[in-house]
């Protein structure tokens, strides 16, 4: 069975702070790290693996320096790793991500496909199902438990706003997975040796055979035309006087607003 | 930087936040030739028309469907063109309901296949519907259900997905969709734009819009479609209800309390309750508080947690990062309380009061029971 789990390099959002005079991210310092719900991702991948055999493959596009986390993947356990990287790459949002990501796929003969279930850079939740898409294989979004796994088929419980659902679905599939799902391992002494030695396998825009109108700025649907702060509210009322008469006040509005 | 320049190295992916934040506005993009996203699909007139996804879990319409036929009514009257709804596995009753709140025409589908949701048939149906059709707008509730199946839709159509938006216009120069949603985990606001390709998708957040107009006597369209050659890989094979009661209680609760880091202490939860309960209210928390451990996730109100719209909100030692804020910025009356004068959470406050919660919230408690006692 080859499992291939999509991870991405994150910068960790829980870190960054605002400039309050400029409304800009502060990315100074910001450490890089596994996106967490890929964490989640790659356990999944190992302990199917435990299971029913195969190798697991984790795969990333960006720039250089995301091979480290493919490293770390690798000291998790996973067997091989695999960077896109390509300047031709940058720019990309999720449709070219995940064409992009599709490309590399299609030649791993992959039969189940793990990704996270969003970055939390991004947010966006969308390079698994449009990769699952562009493979023309089902998916299942928000697994919070794999419940059997065979030769041709897998069970998954999806969780939904309303519960779960208990999914069925014919392999190769791709699904995309929640924090609720497990416990991501720690790195043994043996993953780290092999995350020392194990070599990275690099990919360009030319080695996917990808089509240059797909990736990259130019592949992008989508383009960012600007990033600010939240505007202030319209209808402020500033209270005035000591701290017992602002509560006053506002005690009395809360009470015209008959909640009180 | 470099001799006093500044260098892009390897580490830009392009994201252009640079362009929009620097101070002097001397960043340019400069594209060469062959760089520009020229990925057009068919002439962008040709596509003409705003459709809402209408979705359906447990036996009936998702309320966000509404919301959506709101925003969509007034995108839809912007560009003088019909808003559409598209019901997949429902009855004419329903359909004729989504008429009543202000959608133009509806396409039904009652196939059976729908009766559970399974990505691949809702993909492709819709995906056939929108070649036919050619909207110019298609929308989603950002819910388990359009988050995964609108990203299909939108790489067979190889067009733009804008997830998660806060806000939606129209760009009258251009009749671009202005898409904002939170930006880096939610640590900023992003315009998204979708300027070659059409539709253009997204998906909205829950309780962001405000549900449009109800009128009774309201005629539309229902066409049936005709569920031909649809299949799915996967299969439901159970659903179980498993809902927590205080995420129902922070969805529909009136009033919240609220409380984050600055609280020092999972004991000042215990207040806030005094305060919710004297209110009627109930408790909320910010993803800080949750991650202390000092309240369960199930409090939780952010682009992780709830997105909540109660008449009013009190936040307490809550400073107001973003993804605090696109949860509960569309409450009513939003009543911050903080010690800092600076927090982000007084620009979106109705009243601010600047001081300690625990000399404010305890005030407060007395003055609302000598209040009640009167």
């Amino acid at each position: 069975m080859n499992i291939v789990v999509c991870i991405k390099q994150v910068p960790d959002t829980s870190e960054v702070r605002i400039n309050p005079e400029t409304n800009t991210l502060i990315r100074e310092g910001v450490p890089s790290i596994i996106n967490p719900y890929d964490m989640h991702a790659i356990e999944a991948a190992l302990q199917i693996r435990e299971k029913a055999g195969g190798k697991v493959i984790v795969i990333t596009m960006g720039p250089p320096q995301a091979e480290s986390a493919l490293r770390d993947a690798v000291a998790m356990g996973a067997d091989e790793a695999v960077l896109l990287t390509d300047k031709a790459f940058a720019g990309s949002d999720t449709w070219a991500t995940s064409y992009t990501l599709f490309k590399a796929v299609e030649k791993l003969d992959a039969h189940i496909i793990i990704c996270g279930k969003q970055a939390i850079d991004g947010d966006t939740a969308q390079v698994g199902p449009e990769m699952a898409e562009f493979l023309n294989i089902p998916h299942v979004s928000y697994v919070r438990r794999i419940e059997d796994v065979s030769e041709g088929s897998i069970r998954l419980q999806r969780l939904m706003d309303d519960g779960y659902d208990i999914v069925e679905s014919s392999l190769p599939v791709l699904f995309t997975v929640v924090r609720e799902l497990n416990e991501p391992r720690l790195p043994s002494l043996k993953g780290k040796m092999a995350a020392k030695k194990v070599e990275i396998r690099k990919l360009s825009a030319v080695d996917l055979e990808a089509d240059a109108e797909k990736i990259g700025l130019k592949g992008s649907p989508t383009q960012v035309l600007k990033i600010f702060a939240p505007e202030a509210r319209k209808d402020r009322k500033i209270l005035e006087g000591s701290m017992e008469e602002q509560i006053d006040t506002l005690v009395h509005e809360l009470r015209s607003l008959k909640c009180v | 930087m470099k001799e006093g320049k500044a260098v892009i190295t390897e580490y830009c992916q392009l994201c252009r936040a640079c362009l929009s934040v620097c101070p002097e506005g001397v960043i340019k993009e400069v594209l060469e030739e062959g760089q520009q996203p020229a990925a057009q699909n068919l002439p962008l007139h040709e596509y003409t028309g705003v459709w809402v996804f209408a979705e359906r879990r447990g036996g009936k319409v998702a309320s966000v469907a509404y919301e959506l036929l709101g925003a969509g009514r007034r995108l839809a009257d912007e560009r003088n063109a019909q808003l559409s709804a598209l019901l997949f596995g429902a009855s004419d009753a329903e359909a004729q309901e989504l008429i009543r709140w202000e959608a133009d025409r509806v396409y039904l589908c009652t196939d059976p296949i729908f009766e559970s949701y399974n990505d691949e048939p809702h993909a492709d149906l819709l995906g056939l519907l929108i070649k036919e059709h050619r909207p110019e707008i298609v929308l989603a509730g950002a819910t388990p259900i359009g988050r995964s199946f609108f990203p299909r839709v939108a790489a067979k159509l190889r067009t733009g997905l804008t997830a998660d938006c806060t806000s939606l216009e129209i760009d009258r120069d251009t009749g671009n969709l202005l898409q904002v949603r939170p930006a880096f985990g939610g640590n900023i606001m992003a315009t998204i734009l979708c300027p070659y390709n059409r539709p253009q998708m997204a998906t909205v957040r829950p309780r962001v819009m405000k549900r449009g107009r109800y009128d009774q006597n309201k005629t539309g369209d229902i066409i049936h479609i005709d569920a031909e050659g649809l299949f799915s890989r996967t299969k439901v094979v159970d659903t179980v209800k498993e809902v927590s009661e205080t995420a129902v209680n922070l969805q529909e609760a009136d009033i919240i309390v609220s409380g984050g880091r600055g609280l020092g202490d999972p004991k000042g939860f215990k207040i806030l309750g005094e305060l919710a309960e004297a209110l009627g209210g109930t408790l909320g928390a910010s993803r800080a508080a949750v991650d202390e451990g000092w309240i369960p996730y199930s409090h939780q109100v952010g682009q992780t947690g709830k997105t909540v719209c109660p008449k009013i909100y009190i936040a307490c030692g809550i400073s107001g990062a973003v993804q605090h804020l696109v949860g509960m910025q569309s409450s009513d009356i939003i009543i911050a309380i903080n010690k800092n004068p600076d927090a982000p959470i007084f620009t979106v406050a109705t009243y601010g009061i600047v001081g300690d919660v625990y000399e404010i919230v305890p005030m407060m408690i007395r003055k609302i029971n000598e209040m009640k006692g009167r």
